[in-house]
């Protein structure tokens, strides 16, 4: 392991619902910075390990340490994890509805929570500069007043990664980004998210494996299978694995 | 919930216009004969139940919490209400004793030690406020902690009220049983029995309604209103996005409890009597259908509810007395199958209508047209 703390530890994590083992003594660890793109089939756990960082639910056994040690996650609630800077993009785009676009935003932005401020805060200018910036970002800035409920699909994932920017989160857990996205819309995606690593560490759980390509150019990808990390490593390296080829990717020419 | 943005521009004018005759011209035609003391109390009536069905609205249409309690809050702040108008009877009751009738009957020979500061105005005023606010303060606490949501929620709030208004049927309560509280005489001097104190309480309940319409208009319009509606749309984004979901609820259950019992609390002088039969469930309900019939999330709505139905239920019970039940079951089943967004969403949904009808002649106008230029 390297000198380096870890903004992300996980060790020994282990849960299982009904006595499915969903997580199965996951050791995971991440690096500032990072951008980590998490593949395996379904049922692999990819969206459980999510729910265990973001504190959805806890883990049967297993520790889960937040930068540098300094934070234990199990120890707190989902909102408590939110503000040490865990940001989370559901599976399924997650934005209310109801709401505009900015008023979306508004609600992400960073700042305090608290009902006091929620009744006499206003937006500063400052704020509703940044909030034209992530518009911009998420390509809705013509978009800004209309309700998020009639937005495309696609367009719903930009706004809740367009969120997860307001927020400033330092952490970014993605969980497919690029589902029900053109070829088009997806590549942007990943555009987006290449632009963002460095800036924010960033977790993106993916299917796609053009996707996963572009995304993974430069860092690394973690195989998950039976909740249990598999390999590790470059994409080329991770792909020509045989024992992801088997359990995975199945055949070798799909792969490519 | 409509944005029309005719009925907007119109919105503001209607509810001056409105507000103004509730709390001006209303009492100011009955002090010249116009309208009779007795339609006047029935106004004062309906407007506390206005003010409960805000209250819900409040909870219910904003923030998706479907409260069966509110009846509770609404005679809470009524019985406190009411404890300060039995010690104000003096020796003017049927016993010409210090204690209210009821205990004297039931044997007291001393005012129990709650009952005692109850003689004071101001305090029975914060007790109207500190009692059912610290009830739903405790009872939210618990019921949000726990995350329990939904009609888990409701049937909470339905037990709740239930066991509370089998506890004040209690006589051992020391709270009236049964009979409750009655034949109150004076308030802060002035008696009640007579129609210029009548209509002061009138007033006070037409400008406490305009307040919390205006309150709630202004929270719901703020950036609390935004995280309310969030709640009600997706509670777990609102709480992945970092806000403590439970403590927003609790804020607005207690403030809409609060509300509902200072309804309760203007109801009781008006209306001259408070037993445990105001606290049960269906009280609840049935104020529930006032917000529903009137529109909820949507603030007037609910007044407008209150108001209609139980005038509805007024002049109905009289004119028609044994069809009044089939009239108001009616008019229920109608509203809700023809007013998905209540009387409130009549204006918008006539708009849609007119709308849809004006596209139909456009299209068929413009259909014969192309047929000409086509070939």
């Amino acid at each position: 392991m390297s000198a380096k703390p870890f903004l992300l530890a996980a060790e020994g994590l282990n849960k299982s619902f009904d006595g499915y083992q969903a997580i199965n003594d996951l050791n995971f660890y991440l690096d500032e910075g990072e951008l980590r793109t998490v593949i395996g089939p379904n049922g692999a756990g990819k969206t459980t390990f999510l729910d265990l960082i973001t504190g959805r639910t806890a883990p049967d056994r297993g520790t889960l340490m937040w930068d540098d040690g300094k934070h234990d996650l199990l120890k707190l609630s989902e909102y408590q994890i939110y503000r040490l800077g865990i940001g989370r993009k559901f599976q399924t785009p997650t934005v209310y509805n109801d709401h505009s676009v900015t008023e979306n935003l508004v609600l992400s932005l960073a700042g305090s929570r608290g009902i006091w401020h929620s009744l006499f805060g206003k937006v500063t200018p400052l704020q509703r500069e940044r909030i034209a910036e992530i518009l911009d970002i998420i390509k809705l800035t013509g978009h800004a007043q209309r309700k998020a409920g009639t937005l495309a699909h696609g367009q719903k994932q930009w706004l809740e990664i367009g969120m997860l920017l307001a927020q400033e989160a330092r952490l970014l857990l993605v969980d497919e980004p690029a589902a029900g996205m053109t070829d088009e819309e997806t590549h942007r995606t990943g555009e987006l998210l290449l632009s963002l690593a460095g800036k924010h560490t960033i977790v993106v759980i993916e299917h796609d494996m053009t996707f996963v390509r572009q995304i993974a150019r430069n860092g690394k990808v973690t195989v998950l299978h039976q909740g249990h990390v598999l390999c590790e490593g470059a994409v080329d390296q991770v792909q020509n694995d045989e024992r992801v080829i088997e359990v995975y990717l199945g055949r070798k020419s799909k792969a490519a | 919930m409509t944005s029309n943005p005719i009925s907007s521009r119109i919105h503001g004018p209607i509810l001056l216009v409105s507000a103004v005759f509730l709390v001006v011209v209303m009492p100011w035609l009955n002090s010249c004969g116009l309208i009779a003391d007795f339609t006047l109390n029935l106004w004062g009536k309906y407007l506390c139940y206005g003010i409960m069905a805000v209250a819900i609205d409040l909870l219910w249409g904003f923030t998706g919490l479907l409260c069966l309690g509110q009846a509770l809050f609404f005679s809470l702040g009524g019985y406190m209400m009411g404890m300060h108008l039995m010690l104000m009877i003096g020796k003017l009751g049927q016993y010409k004793s210090d204690l209210p009738d009821f205990m004297v009957f039931l044997g007291h020979t001393t005012l129990p030690g709650f009952w005692q500061a109850f003689h004071s105005f101001p305090f029975a005023l914060a007790m109207v406020f500190l009692v059912p606010g610290l009830l739903a303060l405790v009872f939210g606490y618990l019921a949000f902690r726990s995350r329990i949501k939904g009609v888990y929620f409701s049937i909470l709030t339905q037990a709740l009220t239930y066991g509370a208004a089998l506890l004040f049927f209690r006589n051992d309560l020391l709270m009236g049983g049964n009979n409750g509280f009655t034949d109150f005489r004076t308030l802060l001097g002035s008696d009640l029995r007579i129609a210029s104190t009548q209509r002061i309480l009138y007033i006070c309940t037409a400008l406490l309604l305009v307040a919390v319409v205006a309150g709630c208009k202004w929270l719901t319009n703020s950036r609390f209103g935004l995280i309310q509606r969030a709640i009600r749309d997706s509670e777990n984004r609102v709480l992945f996005s970092g806000y403590a979901t439970a403590n927003f609820k609790l804020f607005i259950f207690v403030t809409s409890a609060m509300i509902a019992a200072t309804a309760g609390a203007l109801y009781v002088p008006q209306v001259g009597i408070i037993n445990p039969s105001e606290m049960t469930p269906e009280k609840s309900l049935e104020a529930v259908v006032w917000v529903a019939l009137g529109g909820r999330g949507s603030l007037y709505g609910p007044v407008i509810g209150a108001v209609s139905v139980n005038a509805l239920k007024s002049w109905a019970s009289r004119a028609y007395p044994d069809l009044w039940l089939i009239i108001l079951g009616g008019s229920f089943v109608l509203v809700v199958m023809f007013m998905p967004n209540g009387i409130i969403g009549i204006p918008a949904q006539f708009a849609a209508w007119a709308a849809r009808r004006r596209n139909r002649d456009a299209t068929t106008a413009a259909a014969p047209a192309n047929r000409v230029t086509d070939p």
